[in-house]
């Protein structure tokens, strides 16, 4: 047993320098692993909807026909399943917390405009193609009807 | 290091043979780990667990009652006279999944939790 | 006989991290008996295996709690592991106690930090939490939370640690060690820290086997259950004893808890030295189907998980028994016949983590 253990320590912390940083004044030091929020590449973004699919507190939307992509911050837990489940990596975790604030609203990225007429074109094609593809489909069927009348 | 992986057994059992195996588990000396209910959606069943621990072999032995739709209601003995701590287990698959336990040791009258819903992991009963 | 009056204490008080109420029946300073009411916490977390795949339940999981966050987080994936039958890579099962190892170190820390803030010594708490801060860094550099580690998935881990992290880590091992002897020398040996916990809320082994009680707390009884001997992820390759004392007193669960952050640093240092390369994570294909019980070993005591699945995504049911539900009736028998005064120590020296034990 003993008495005035701690007297020594206590001594040496009061003496030297703080271990403490003076946080707002003296910006903190992030690593580089440290999960902040999520940010995203929108134009590599192929709005496949995955990230909303995986995301355990439903914080995500996309719009596909907009080429949007939304995001809660004040509802995500920043746990990282959207960036793991990204087919096209596009998602990143980078540091820097949310800031708080009084209301809690989404944020929402749209594509740039040539991504999204690049984006349109190849839908209308693909329409186009799928249309054509429905018209001789429907004029096989129509032969085959037709040939079995006979 | 001798790793001791213990058996981890499943051992289905009727209702009322509860306070008998639990004075069995008890002579042997083991522990009451945990109890905990389950609803199966596709089987339409009710299942209470009870699973005694070994301290030394890290063996786990799991009494298990299943009660079907119909049968939800079976009166089952309360262990809390045996095991004393089995009161807070008990109260918590009563409230949560409406296992009507019969006489527990402290019984908490459905106020361990602070929920609004009754019995919110069970699907309502429907009214005859 | 003496007047008998009945306290309340809790939800909200000074001495209690988490909200827990107690109905005190005093008689003069003496308890005579303590009725426990949590439930002012509940968030339902098991409820949302509805809602959430079996995927996204591992980071439901693991916000369970936010001390014991990674050890959830493996226990759930380990038990959907054993269902589905997946063979973690052995490089996973290193890095998974390597974490837990760390999650363990910060969580006795904290505690021995609140055990110190408990019996009103400010200095050596905050002394504690100075040293815990740089395992708090140590996580943050390797997981990116400081407390939510968000590594685990079910099929192993998302994460690596590299070699320059093993270096960090095992440079931060040595800082806590030194820091640790400097603490264990006031918490082991000081006149006044003694005589606060010396004799006060004596547990023995027969009470604490009649009880139920799992974890450090039993431990300091005397029974020597650890269930990291059972040899999940890689502690079956690591050298390692359970830690007992026969105190079972206050002093004897500080004495278990100290030789514990003694105990991870070995195992953090043996699992370092015996990583193997290799893969990280396994393939998961299919859904889980059929049932498995789990026994891992907290920092607060031994928890179950219990998972059932159905063939969906969705399971039937995701069980969580945390350590502090089985020290719950323990924490009331020592209560009797304590001193009023002695209160905060007691509640303090289960570890109560109220958060887990209400899910």
């Amino acid at each position: 047993m003993a008495i005035m253990t701690f007297a020594g320590t206590a001594l040496k912390n009061l003496f030297s320098k703080p271990v403490t940083t003076k946080y707002p004044a003296v910006p903190a030091e992030y690593k580089e692993r440290t999960r902040g929020h999520i940010e995203i590449s929108i134009d590599d973004c192929i709005s496949c909807g995955m990230c909303v699919r995986s995301c355990p507190c439903g914080t995500l939307s996309v719009d596909k026909i907009k080429g949007t992509w939304s995001i809660n911050r004040f509802d995500c837990i920043a746990c990282g399943f959207c960036v793991e489940k990204c087919p096209k990596k596009c998602l990143s975790v980078v540091a820097g917390y949310q800031e708080p604030g009084a209301e809690k609203g989404s944020v929402t990225y749209t594509k740039s405009p040539e991504v999204l007429a690049e984006e349109a074109r190849k839908r209308e094609e693909m329409a186009k193609k799928a249309a054509e593809a429905k018209a001789a489909a429907a004029a096989k069927a129509a032969a085959a009807a037709a040939e079995k009348k006979d | 290091m001798n790793a001791t992986e213990g058996k981890n057994e499943i051992i289905p059992i009727a209702p009322a043979e509860l306070p008998i195996r639990a004075m069995e588990m008890k002579n042997k000396g083991y522990r009451l780990s945990q109890a905990c209910a389950a609803w199966l959606k596709k089987e339409k069943k009710l299942e209470l667990s009870y699973s005694f621990v070994d301290d030394d072999t890290y063996d786990i032995f799991s009494l298990r009652i299943s009660l079907e739709d119909a049968e939800r209601d079976t009166e089952i003995a309360s262990i809390s006279e045996i095991f004393s701590y089995a009161s807070f287990y008990e109260n918590e698959m009563r409230e949560l999944f409406g296992a009507n336990i019969k006489y527990i040791g402290m019984d908490l009258q459905n106020k361990l939790y602070r929920i609004q819903e009754e019995t919110p992991f069970v699907p309502k009963k429907e009214e005859a | 006989m003496a007047k008998r009056s009945v306290i309340p204490y809790g939800p909200q008080h000074p001495v209690l991290p988490e909200p827990i109420h107690l109905d005190l029946v005093l008689e003069d300073e003496k308890v005579v008996e303590a009725i426990p009411s949590i439930g002012f916490i509940h968030r339902g977390l098991e409820k949302l295996t509805e809602k959430r795949d079996f995927n996204q339940m591992a980071y439901v999981a693991e916000r369970i709690c936010g001390i014991c966050s990674f050890g959830h987080g493996y226990g759930y994936c380990e038990t959907v592991e054993h269902i589905m039958g997946i063979e973690v890579p052995a490089r996973a099962n290193y890095l998974r106690t390597i974490w837990f190892e760390l999650s363990r170190l910060h969580s006795h820390l904290l505690w021995a930090g609140l055990m110190a803030d408990a019996f009103g010594f400010e200095n050596l708490f905050y002394q504690c939490w100075r040293v815990r801060e740089k395992v708090l860094d140590c996580i943050e550099l390797t997981t990116g939370g400081r407390v939510i580690f968000s590594v685990n998935k079910v099929g192993g881990v998302i994460k690596d640690i590299t070699p320059e992290m093993q270096k960090a880590i095992l440079d931060t091992m040595d800082y806590v060690e030194k820091e640790t002897k400097i603490l264990k020398k006031t918490f082991m040996n000081d006149y006044s820290v003694q005589s606060r916990m010396k004799g006060v809320g004596v547990l023995t082994k027969e009470q604490a086997h009649a009880l139920g009680c799992a974890g450090p707390f039993a431990r300091a009884s005397g029974i020597a259950t650890d269930m990291r001997m059972r040899g999940y992820a890689a502690y079956g390759e690591l050298d390692m004893e359970p830690i007992i004392s026969n105190d079972g007193d206050c002093y004897g669960r500080c004495e278990v808890r100290i030789g514990e952050i003694f105990q991870s640093i070995d195992l953090i240092r043996q699992a370092i030295g015996k990583i193997p390369e290799g893969e990280i994570a396994a393939v998961v294909k299919g859904n889980p189907d059929g049932e498995y019980f789990m026994r891992i070993e907290q920092p607060r005591g031994e928890a179950d998980y219990y998972v059932r699945g159905n063939g969906t995504p969705n399971l039937d049911r995701m069980r969580v028994r945390t350590p502090t539900f089985a020290n719950l009736a323990g924490l009331c028998e020592t209560l009797k016949g304590a001193d009023y005064a002695d209160i905060g120590i007691l509640v303090v020296t289960i570890d109560p983590c109220i958060s887990c034990t209400e899910r």
